[in-house]
């Protein structure tokens, strides 16, 4: 039954995606489902990092970083040409392997990159070892200095996208070609595959959702709210706090990697804004106007404000937008929007309004 | 890049821009301390006090000599520190620390957004208090700009000057009171929350003084606050949290470390330095290259 009340939300998640599918065809609006595609993705983040924060109580200013280390990752490595270096024992070894595969370029010539699968792989495990790199001395900190740190992450990945020649400088890498997820089933950007990437982007939001609320409502759900609750009991009652903040910093880090490699494949390339601060501040901005604590809040906040975002609708104000939604949530209604209690509010002022009413009941 | 042989001069040149930029992290730094020590509260918008500094000093330019011009600069943005507090934080109960950051960040990017929207995106300056770019003093074998002598004069004198105010100033002493002690502070009949008011003009100010006399040499711009803001965390956490003397030794250190890395790496790896020595001091000793640690492991990291 408790199973059962856990997936209703999910079903009713599938029916929508669906539902919206076919309303944009009969409305022959499909235009839309680019941008739903890329906010999908960004969903992605914005779930792994609303179990970071509102489960595990822990900031992180840098999940455009993570973001980033799995697009550029994966763009740079299936599109850089290696036959170059055809003579590298290293290349020869990932050839032989079945790793790379040949193919053109847009001018015709010879190109030797790496499989996107094994890019793909290549760049989540990246991602996922580079938090936990960081993760160990990074969340003993609290509060400010956990704020900072992560920012300073966020910093550094910036500056090396932007300085490296590898990842393009401020161009960043572009002619990202698609990603062959199974024969037939093909990330990409072309105009024909819209409504299959759609399906694709929302079957991953589903699965990460999935994943997610198994894991909120079992022992490392319960162990991580204990340590937003209170840490050191947590950490007297026998939790392993230490380990557990490492866990879910790295799986959202996995997912927010995930979310990089896959939308630099639909969009067929990826620039340094990608890594910005203000990406990542994005980030937690949804996940707090969601509710910190609340997957759903946060994913429905993540599809609604990227879609508005993507669609230009707050045109050069969006970063403000941003900004004043961060500060007015904040001050108004910390547990995120959803959780304004209306009903409870209303019922309020009925019983203010009819004295009679309430006396009647404590009879 | 070139390699170029250190020779003295070029020593003492590097030594003067590390010394420039460090002083004026430095008064970022302050600017950090002051508000951390009243409210416990990192103003992470902090960074666009200097850049409103910068930027109102350029256009009040425009009608009036500069003396004034400066003055009213750091007033206009004394009020907009004092505004932000009152409308922001003064009236918040017991806020978590994770919502009073996530305000400030707020804070500053709408600040950011309002300065691209008044300025544009287009770089400005000042121009130079005494000659122009080319007016150079020679000390000790090396050509330096007056500017240079300038901002290391006016941020020493105001960093003298606060901790002046906050020795020997009756102002002063009750805002130490408040610092050490909050609820105490109160019972002796300071009005804390007008303290909190006055450290957000007091930073505020700095701050912006140190956006006028820099803007000459580093430039101003919309987006020059979060780069800042960073560089004086760094330094106000090198120095160890709310301690401004050692911030200053903290921040000319890291200036100096800052100019001369130019010698060594690519331009464009200068910022992501001092993110570096923030991430491995924040890891290695969180209370500071001067801090104590017995007193360290009272406080929360």
């Amino acid at each position: 039954m408790d199973l059962l009340k856990r997936y209703i939300p999910v079903f009713c998640l599938l029916a929508l995606v669906i539902s919206v599918q076919l309303v944009t065809q009969f409305t022959e609006t499909s235009f839309y489902l680019t941008q739903l595609t890329m906010s999908a993705y960004y969903s992605v983040v914005v779930i792994g990092l609303c179990v970071l924060m509102g489960y595990g109580g822990q900031i992180s200013l840098g999940h455009a970083g993570f973001f980033a280390i799995g697009g550029y990752l994966a763009g740079a490595l299936t599109t850089h040409n290696l036959l170059p270096f055809r003579e590298h024992g290293l290349v020869v070894f990932l050839d032989r392997i079945g790793l790379l595969v040949a193919g053109k370029d847009l001018y015709g010539g010879n190109l030797l990159t790496v499989e996107p699968w094994a890019a793909c792989i290549a760049a989540v495990l990246a991602s996922g070892i580079i938090a936990l790199a960081i993760g160990g001395p990074v969340l003993k900190l609290k509060g400010h200095y956990l704020a900072m740190a992560t920012l300073g992450f966020g910093i550094i990945i910036y500056r090396i996208a932007l300085a490296s020649a590898y990842f393009g400088e401020a161009d960043g890498i572009s002619e990202v070609p698609g990603f062959m997820l199974l024969p037939g089933i093909e990330v990409s950007g072309s105009f024909r595959a819209r409504t299959l990437n759609y399906y694709i982007a929302w079957g991953m939001v589903t699965c990460g959702v999935i994943l997610l609320l198994n894991l909120i409502h079992s022992r490392v759900g319960r162990a991580l709210r204990s340590i937003h609750g209170a840490e050191e009991a947590a950490n007297a009652m026998g939790v392993n706090t230490a380990r557990y903040k490492l866990y879910i910093f790295v799986l959202s880090a996995v997912f927010a990697a995930f979310a990089g490699v896959f939308m630099t494949h639909y969009n067929g390339g990826i620039g340094p804004s990608e890594a910005g601060i203000m990406k990542s501040v994005r980030y937690v901005a949804i996940v707090a106007v969601g509710g910190m604590a609340n997957l759903w809040g946060a994913l429905v906040m993540g599809i609604v404000l990227n879609f508005l975002s993507l669609r230009g609708v707050f045109g050069s104000y969006d970063d403000a937008v941003f900004g004043a939604i961060l500060i007015i949530i904040m001050l108004f209604a910390p547990q995120g929007i959803l959780k304004i209690n209306l009903w409870q509010q209303v019922k309020q002022l009925l019983s203010h309004l009819t004295p009679a009413l309430r006396k009647e009941e404590t009879e | 890049m070139q390699y170029q042989p250190m020779t003295p001069e070029l020593f003492i040149q590097y030594l003067f821009a590390g010394i420039t930029y460090g002083i004026i992290y430095a008064i970022v730094a302050i600017g950090f301390n002051i508000i951390y020590n009243t409210t416990g509260i990192i103003n992470f918008a902090q960074g666009e006090f200097v850049m409103l500094g910068g930027m109102i000093v350029i256009t009040m330019h425009a009608f009036m000599p500069l003396p004034l011009a400066i003055a009213v600069a750091v007033l206009i943005t004394m009020l907009v520190g004092a505004l932000i507090e009152m409308v922001f934080i003064r009236w918040l109960q017991g806020p978590s620390v994770l919502r009073m950051i996530i305000i400030t960040i707020g804070i500053s990017i709408l600040a950011r957004e309002a300065a691209l929207h008044i300025w544009g995106e287009s770089v400005r300056t000042l121009p130079y208090f005494i000659g122009n770019e080319v007016t150079s003093i020679e000390i000790l074998g090396a050509r330096i700009s007056p500017q240079v002598l300038w901002v290391i004069g006016v941020c020493s004198f105001m960093v003298a000057g606060l901790s002046l105010f906050f020795k020997f100033t009756s102002l002063g002493r009750e805002m130490r009171a408040c610092a050490a002690n909050r609820r105490a502070a109160t019972l002796c009949g300071i009005n804390t929350k007008n303290m909190v008011t006055l450290s957000f003009v007091l930073s505020a100010g700095i701050g912006a003084m140190a956006g006028c006399v820099m803007s000459p040499i580093t430039y101003s711009e919309y987006d020059m606050g979060p780069g800042l803001a960073i560089k004086g965390f760094t330094v106000a956490i090198l120095g160890g949290l709310g301690n401004s003397v050692a911030a200053v030794a903290a921040g000319l250190l890291l200036g100096i470390i800052e100019a001369f890395s130019v010698s060594v790496l690519p331009l464009a790896f200068k910022d992501a330095i001092a993110t570096s020595i923030l991430l491995i001091i924040l890891f290695v000793r969180p209370h500071g290259l001067f801090g104590s640690s017995e007193a360290a492991s009272l406080k929360e990291f």
